[in-house]
């Protein structure tokens, strides 16, 4: 074997290795906490966690001064299995460990699975309300509405991050092209009689006309949303049909006829559709006496089935979500004066993992730390 | 002479423990004992109205008791007695602490006579108008954002409005003689009523008793809305938890045609409080204690138990107990080794089981595990660290888990003495917190984790400081000594670990998401790699007997930034904590590590115990 091969096979499977990998850990998560005081949990999780490389800024660059969670967590990762393979050697005395080892394996890719596939949105529903959809707490979609037909809708949902790098977006159910002009992460929109020296409007349709729009700084407060807003021109097959304004602050989506057919324009918080639907039949919000301290929230929730068999109900409440059709449902907060419940709905397909995996870690720690045990109270005995 | 030590040290330390809890050694009359211990619901929880006044007392000034101007002490049941029933002598106390500079010179102090010092009411209230308005600006600014005058005037705005809400819970404000107000009220009650629904239906009617029957409800209104303490017990029938406030009480005269009783009776001891007639004041409490036992007999028990407890301060005398451990462990390595040593194990098992006791009783008196807030986290990293050091101790024999044991338990009870100023330490729980499964198992496991990490530290400093400084650390007392870092270690690892999981299950139950990153659960999480570190750095022969105990000292830097740094960020789902002073305490406590740390550092041949 080449001589550079070998050192590189050694240093992988020390322990030496192991250790400034676990010091690498420790600052990285230490840092992350820091700076979550800025950037908020969601911002840090991508820049420290679901990342090779944290990048500082150093005047106009940004420049690598770290490796990320994807990088120690690999590294730790092949070290684990590399130690485990070459130092591989069956015997009672280290079941614990290998047993710990294997849970912590399962752990990290785990975690790097739902790192990369977990997805979460939000349920608001009032009391009485029947919704099939959730939506989501940070992303927004252009929808462009096709109302003809009174009794079904036919949506073409355009991400907000075409929006935002200005790709113009041309769809065969559309019998026009969607040319974004500008969009904005964060804006605040008044009527432009109330913002006396705003500049001109880009807008030439819709209420856009009578909007200022302002740009705001990108918030990572918690309790702070963005809410974005972009023009964006449609040109028909003779050109430009106008520009309009789109923001989730407009509430109602803006209508107009082309081509014969009745559209309806709006940007909204992105949903995800799903083939059952749910009912909120009562919200409750418990406090102690005498109290604003809340003691329990819970949701009364009525499941009505894809399939059209009898509905359901159901009782979610703090600790005891709903998981159903491969989601999970959790009282998260609550609105409108106790009548409408907000549920946080999360897709996880590895939420098995961590259960398992920390079994085995407990299992093996415990079995590790009795053999110790034994063999102390042993020598002591002798 | 010393053999007989260990028994009449202990005996003596036992002795003035049950002091405290004898009646007959309360500094008050029995009559205010029994004030003291009525129930009232307030804060969302039934308490006696002596945990009432502690509480509010610590959080208004810092400690339990009142010296008023003229010299006079007075127990905190005797001061909540004049504030309900005599305020115009409360408003004299001095116990409004202010330290800020520029708030002082707000409530009127200049260069001349700016001094540090607690105020009475009287003094504050000419600047008032000042103090809201100061405080109307401050309060916007988030927690950790405001300056030192912002959090100060803020902090005084809700000492005063505490203090006000109290002064105003039973008499309405600026009543000279209440009971005969309310037994004039009974007596004009039926012709007043029919007065003012004559008035209402526009008949004849006598204008004068419609008027004052009027004016009598618009000042119960007023007395309802300006207390937040429920001290009136509901009919017989109704919901046994809907208590009112006396304003509240009050109003329902005129539905049901007689005046409350309970509120009578309060108006009654306060007649008497006021007259200083000692013996009618007693008789009316044992009455009305009387009448409560029959229909709220669990809330009076609980009220009696809560107060002998308060009485007793079990984690304050646990504290001197575990002080005396240590010093004599101290001393058996200099002289009388044998009966120091057992002493100073006595010492400590009496100061355990002392704070067992304590922590049996709050965990009855809230029906929940030991753990449930910042204060209730110090008393059992304190327990769980010291019933490890007995163990140690009981197989070493060699007086370092006793002086452990010392040095944990008195420090984490006086962190637990200063967390306690933040308020009633046997509070609700808020809704997400609501389990007292994973309250149990997640919060109980960690803290044990915690604990042992910190006494993987302690013995490790324990180790640098004998070795540098003494010449007591023979070759069996270090080995031993990193034994036991070793084996305290391994133990920290399993139990920080299943504990920082179980949290992520608890919030994979409640949040949905098994790992957030959130401050707290990164706490948890350095501590577990930290100790991980510590044991794969020893497996891998990278340290040594003096490389291991510098990591478990650096664990006590990890550990104390989990438990306190994390809540001072003032952000996550954790951060229910946080605290001005405790910042400049952590600072020095991390400092004071890393100057171990490089202590240990020092060359061999400086060491006394190894010299040659």
């Amino acid at each position: 074997m080449n001589e550079t091969l070998k050192q590189a096979k050694s240093i992988l499977v020390s322990l030496k290795m192991t250790v400034v990998l676990l010091a690498l850990s420790i600052v990285l998560i230490f840092w992350a906490t820091l700076d979550q005081v800025n950037l908020g949990v969601w911002a840090v999780q991508h820049k420290f966690f679901h990342s090779f490389i944290v990048t500082a800024r150093v005047g106009t660059l940004q420049v690598p001064v770290f490796p990320g969670g994807y990088v120690i967590g690999g590294l730790l990762l092949a070290n684990l299995v590399a130690g485990h393979l070459y130092r591989f050697k069956l015997g009672w005395r280290k079941a614990g460990i290998w047993i710990t080892h294997l849970g912590l394996i399962l752990l990290l890719v785990g975690e790097l699975i739902s790192g990369l596939l977990q997805k979460d949105f939000q349920m608001r529903i009032d009391e009485g309300e029947t919704k099939n959809y959730a939506e989501s707490s940070r992303q927004n979609e252009f929808a462009i509405i096709n109302a003809t037909d009174p009794a079904t809708d036919e949506v073409t949902a355009i991400p907000e991050s075409l929006l935002s790098k200005g790709t113009v977006v041309q769809n065969p159910s559309l019998p026009f092209r969607v040319v974004p002009k500008a969009y904005y992460p964060n804006a605040s929109i008044q009527m432009r009689s109330q913002v006396p020296n705003a500049p001109p409007s880009l807008a030439t349709s819709g209420m856009g006309t009578m909007l200022a729009v302002t740009p705001m700084e990108v918030t990572y407060k918690e309790d702070e949303r963005n809410v974005p807003a972009a023009f964006v021109e449609l040109v028909g097959p003779d050109g430009s049909m106008g520009t309009w304004v789109v923001s989730p602050l407009l509430g109602n989506p803006q209508t107009f006829d082309f081509a014969g057919k009745t559209w309806k324009l709006a940007m909204r918080p992105k949903r995800m559709y799903e083939p059952y639907s749910l009912k909120l039949i009562k919200f409750s919000h418990d406090l102690y006496p005498g109290t604003d301290i809340p003691k329990n929230f819970s949701s009364r929730i009525q499941i009505n089935p894809a399939d059209g068999s009898p509905s359901r109900e159901v009782l979610i409440y703090m600790n005891n979500p709903l998981r159903y059709a491969g989601l999970t449902y959790y009282q998260q907060s609550f609105d409108n004066n106790d009548h409408t419940t907000i549920l946080e709905v999360v897709r996880n397909p590895s939420w098995l993992a961590p259960y398992i995996a920390c079994g085995a870690i407990t299992l093996g720690l415990v079995v590790q730390f009795l053999i110790h045990l034994w063999g102390f109270a042993r020598r002591r005995a002798a | 002479m010393t053999r007989r030590m260990p028994l009449y040290v202990v005996a003596v330390a036992a002795i003035c423990f049950l002091m405290g809890v004898a009646p007959g050694w309360v500094q008050q009359p029995p009559s205010v004992t029994a004030f003291g211990r009525l129930p009232v619901l307030s804060e969302g929880r039934f308490k006696p109205l002596d945990s009432l006044a502690r509480s509010t007392l610590l959080v208004i000034q810092g400690h339990q008791d009142v010296t008023t101007p003229d010299k006079r002490d007075l127990t905190s049941d005797e001061w909540l007695l004049d504030v309900f029933f005599a305020p115009d002598k409360a408003d004299t106390y001095p116990i409004f602490y202010i330290d800020n500079p520029d708030l002082l010179s707000l409530v009127g102090k200049n260069e001349v006579n700016l001094t540090i010092e607690r105020l009475s009411f009287n003094e504050i209230a000419p600047h008032i108008q000042d103090i809201v308005a100061q405080e109307k600006l401050a309060e916007p600014v988030e927690a950790q954002n405001r300056s030192r005058f912002q959090s100060s005037v803020v902090q005084l705005y809700g000492n005063l409005t505490h203090y006000l809400r109290l002064r105003r819970a039973i008499l309405p404000e600026g009543s000279k003689d209440f009971l005969g107000e309310l037994l004039r009220l009974q007596e004009n009650l039926v012709d007043g009523v029919a007065a003012v629904r004559a008035k209402e239906d526009g008949k004849p009617h006598d204008e004068a008793k419609a008027a004052a029957m009027l004016e009598e409800g618009q000042k119960f209104v007023t007395m309802s809305e300006s207390t937040d303490l429920l001290a009136i017990p509901p009919d017989e029938g109704d919901d046994p938890n809907a208590w009112h406030n006396t304003g509240h009480a009050l109003l329902e005269t005129f539905s049901k045609g007689e005046v409350n009783p309970a509120v009578l009776a309060y108006a009654g001891m306060g007649y008497a409080w006021q007259g200083g007639d000692t013996e009618r004041f007693q008789h009316i409490v044992g009455l009305y204690q009387a009448s409560l036992e029959k229909h709220f007999p669990k809330q009076v028990e609980k009220a009696r138990i809560e107060t002998i407890f308060n009485a007793a301060q079990p984690f304050y005398a646990g504290m001197w107990m575990y002080l005396g451990a240590f010093l004599f462990s101290a001393l058996s390595w200099i002289k009388w080794p044998e009966a120091s040593r057992r002493t100073a194990f006595g010492l400590v098992a009496l100061g355990w089981t002392i704070a067992t006791l304590g922590i049996a009783t709050r965990m009855w008196l809230e029906g929940r595990p030991p753990v449930t807030n910042l204060y209730s986290s110090a008393i059992f990293i304190g327990w769980g660290s010291v019933a490890l050091c007995l163990i140690l101790e009981a197989v070493y024999k060699n007086a370092i888990g006793t002086a452990a044991a010392g040095m944990i338990g008195f420090a984490t009870l006086i962190i637990a003495q200063h967390l306690a100023l933040a308020g009633d330490t046997l509070e609700m729980m808020r809704a997400v917190l609501d389990s007292n499964f994973w309250l149990g198992t997640h919060v109980v496991v960690v803290t044990i984790g915690y604990a042992s990490t910190f006494l993987a530290g302690v013995l490790a400093v324990i180790y640098i400081l004998r070795g540098i400084f003494t010449k007591t650390l023979d070759k069996a007392t270090a080995d031993a000594l990193a034994r036991m870092v070793y084996g305290i270690v391994c133990f920290a690892t399993l139990f920080s670990f299943v504990g920082t999981t179980l949290g992520g299950i608890w919030a994979d139950q409640s949040w949905g998401r098994f790992w957030g990153w959130d401050p707290k659960e990164n706490g948890a999480l350095i501590i577990v790699v930290w100790n991980a570190l510590i044991l794969h750095a020893r497996w891998a022969g990278l340290v040594k007997q003096r490389g291991l105990m510098c990591l478990a000292v650096f664990g006590n830097i990890v550990t104390s930034w989990s438990w306190f740094g994390t809540n001072m960020l003032g952000i996550g789902l954790h951060s229910y904590g946080f605290t001005d002073a405790a910042f400049w305490w952590l600072s020095s406590f991390v400092l004071s590590q890393i100057a171990l740390i490089a202590l240990a550092n020092l060359p061999l041949d400086k060491w006394r115990s190894f010299r040659a």
